[in-house]
């Protein structure tokens, strides 16, 4: 045994020592034991129903047992922002994207539609906007981002007057956008201004791109898309959207570097040296994490950014208060994914379990990332990565020779992607 | 003592990683990591492949074939070469235990 593993042995050991009765009474019955009666171990709110909180919830009743979850999210129904680009590109409708949370209600979870307008995580208490309070003993809290819109001017403003929209949270704004498109004439011109790093979705932008163009080159040959990208240069599988845009989308996409978007003033995308005007101005904001970690004192690292204990993903400014997914503070190379927000709910699922219970937590948890991106309607590239947990530095790190892009879109990885939403919205939701 | 030994008898009992006896929780972590696309506990939907109750033999070559790129892949060989072979026995086992659910 090593001197890394001793701690967690010498806690469970200590743990057999103090409950080896009650333990050995249970006889082997105790291996059921994924949803065992008894009393419950502890008392979890998740908040946020998306990829790592729905997640989070479904897992600590897989693992926990009787372990008592409550997950409150202010929508219905959850929404998936992967996929909803074929939604704006007209491939699938919003149905397709949708999915209910009755099964983690079966799974034992308490879902309660509301926001969470307040956290105090010294009496461990949640309060809702509707004044209703919770108590826990560990909280999750998944909250996605919020958009930072005063770096551009003009920008709340478009927003609050509908017209505008980002459609970075999937749902009306989804449905909106693909209207907008709809709605433009032929010959017209759809422009997307994608934020500097970091921000939700490396790719999703790109693939956005490509959806709209897919789409006039369909329907409405003679309009453009334009890229207008604060960055230097395509942020994810670079060599693949730039094959993507010259093999299917010459003369229809133009992709601009360095385009940062300083003001919207009407149809007008305001530049540092020149306007932009588009038809359809779509404007993927600077982000941050989300305004209750804000409310909350959960943001700590660069104004922006909630930084964890990777082991329990348990926040550095706020005990007891795990956080997941967009929000926190990435480690190096880790991406602002979906995928990536249900792996951190299972390091976290893990852990509150283990701390519920006195034991010393895993020390060596393993995180992995698989996005798809469609380029056209079938066609789709992938980005795979696997973070292996370096106690040294105490954080997730890639491992060499791993990971790594597709060699050329394909359309079996579009029947793969597809696969992928299936299993992921099953292993979130139920 | 007696009461520490059935203890660590049943703990072992329900860990499905023998190996991880350090942390029992171990293979069950790991495996999660497959489920975002393989399905919770491997039990997949679609064209994704179901890995609860495959021999854990099976699962082991399957993964160093696609590490040494002798199994053709789209995503897999970059998947696999993440994992150390410790872990990928660890995940095969928790696998095979699965029940398959149809």
């Amino acid at each position: 045994m090593t001197k890394q593993q001793l701690p967690h042995f010498e806690a469970t050991r200590r743990r057999l020592l103090t409950t080896g009765l009650a333990l050995g009474g249970l006889g082997l019955a105790g291996c059921a034991g994924t949803r065992a009666t008894g009393p419950s171990i502890g008392r979890v709110v998740v908040v946020g129903g998306g990829f790592g909180g729905a997640t989070a919830a479904h897992y600590l009743r897989l693992w926990g047992g009787n372990v008592d979850v409550t997950l409150v999210e202010r929508n219905p129904q959850f929404v998936s922002c992967p996929i909803s680009n074929l939604v704006v590109g007209g491939y699938k409708q919003m149905a397709d994207i949708t999915r209910g949370y009755d099964s983690l209600k079966a799974l034992g979870v308490k879902v309660v539609q509301g926001d969470v307008t307040a956290i105090d995580a010294g009496a461990k208490k949640v309060r809702l906007a509707s004044g209703a309070q919770l108590d826990y003993d560990r909280l999750i809290v998944s909250p996605g981002i919020d958009f930072m819109n005063e770096q551009i001017g003009g920008l709340a403003s478009a927003f609050d007057s509908g017209k505008l929209v980002h459609a970075w949270k999937a749902g009306p704004q989804t449905v909106a956008l693909r209207k907008q498109l709809m709605d433009m004439p032929d010959g017209g011109v759809y422009a997307i201004s994608i934020p500097k790093v970091p921000y939700r979705c490396p790719p999703g932008p790109y693939e956005r791109a490509c959806m709209v163009a897919a789409y006039f080159k369909e329907a409405k040959p003679r309009s453009k898309v334009l890229v207008l990208d604060a960055n230097p240069e395509i942020q994810s599988k670079k060599a693949l959207f730039e094959r993507a845009f010259a093999q299917h989308y010459k003369g229809i996409l133009e992709y601009r570097p360095n385009a940062e978007l300083k003001e919207v003033a009407g149809n007008l995308a305001k530049l540092e040296f020149e306007d932009v005007k588009a038809d359809v101005l779509n404007v993927v904001p600077p982000q941050r994490a989300a305004d209750l970690a804000r409310a909350a004192g959960l943001i700590n690292i660069n104004s922006r950014w909630v930084g964890v204990n990777w082991l329990t993903m348990e926040s550095t400014a706020q005990p007891g208060v795990h956080v997941l997914g967009d929000a926190t503070f990435s480690a190096p190379a880790m991406p602002k994914s979906g995928h990536m927000a249900n792996q951190h709910a299972k390091v976290a699922a893990a852990a509150v379990i283990q701390l519920l219970q006195g034991e010393a937590v895993s020390a060596t948890p393993v995180v992995m990332n698989t996005c798809y991106s469609f380029v056209t309607a079938k066609d789709v590239i992938h980005v795979a990565s696997v973070h292996q947990f370096d106690a040294g530095e105490k954080t997730f790190k890639t491992v060499p020779g791993s990971g790594g892009v597709s060699a050329a879109a394909s359309q079996i990885e579009g029947r793969y992607a597809l696969s992928w939403a299936d299993n992921i919205w099953s292993d979130m939701l139920g | 003592m007696q009461t520490l030994i059935s203890a660590l008898a049943l703990a072992a009992a329900c860990a499905p990683g023998l190996a991880s006896a350090q942390d029992p929780n171990l293979a069950r972590n790991l495996a999660a990591t497959c489920a975002s696309c393989h399905g919770t506990n491997g039990q997949a939907r679609g064209e994704m492949k179901t890995l609860a109750g495959v021999p854990a033999d099976k699962i082991i070559s399957m993964v160093a074939a696609y590490k040494s790129g002798a199994l053709p892949a789209t995503i897999m060989h970059q998947i696999a070469r993440g994992y150390t072979d410790e872990q990928i026995r660890l995940v095969a086992a928790f696998f095979a235990a699965q029940p398959v659910k149809k």
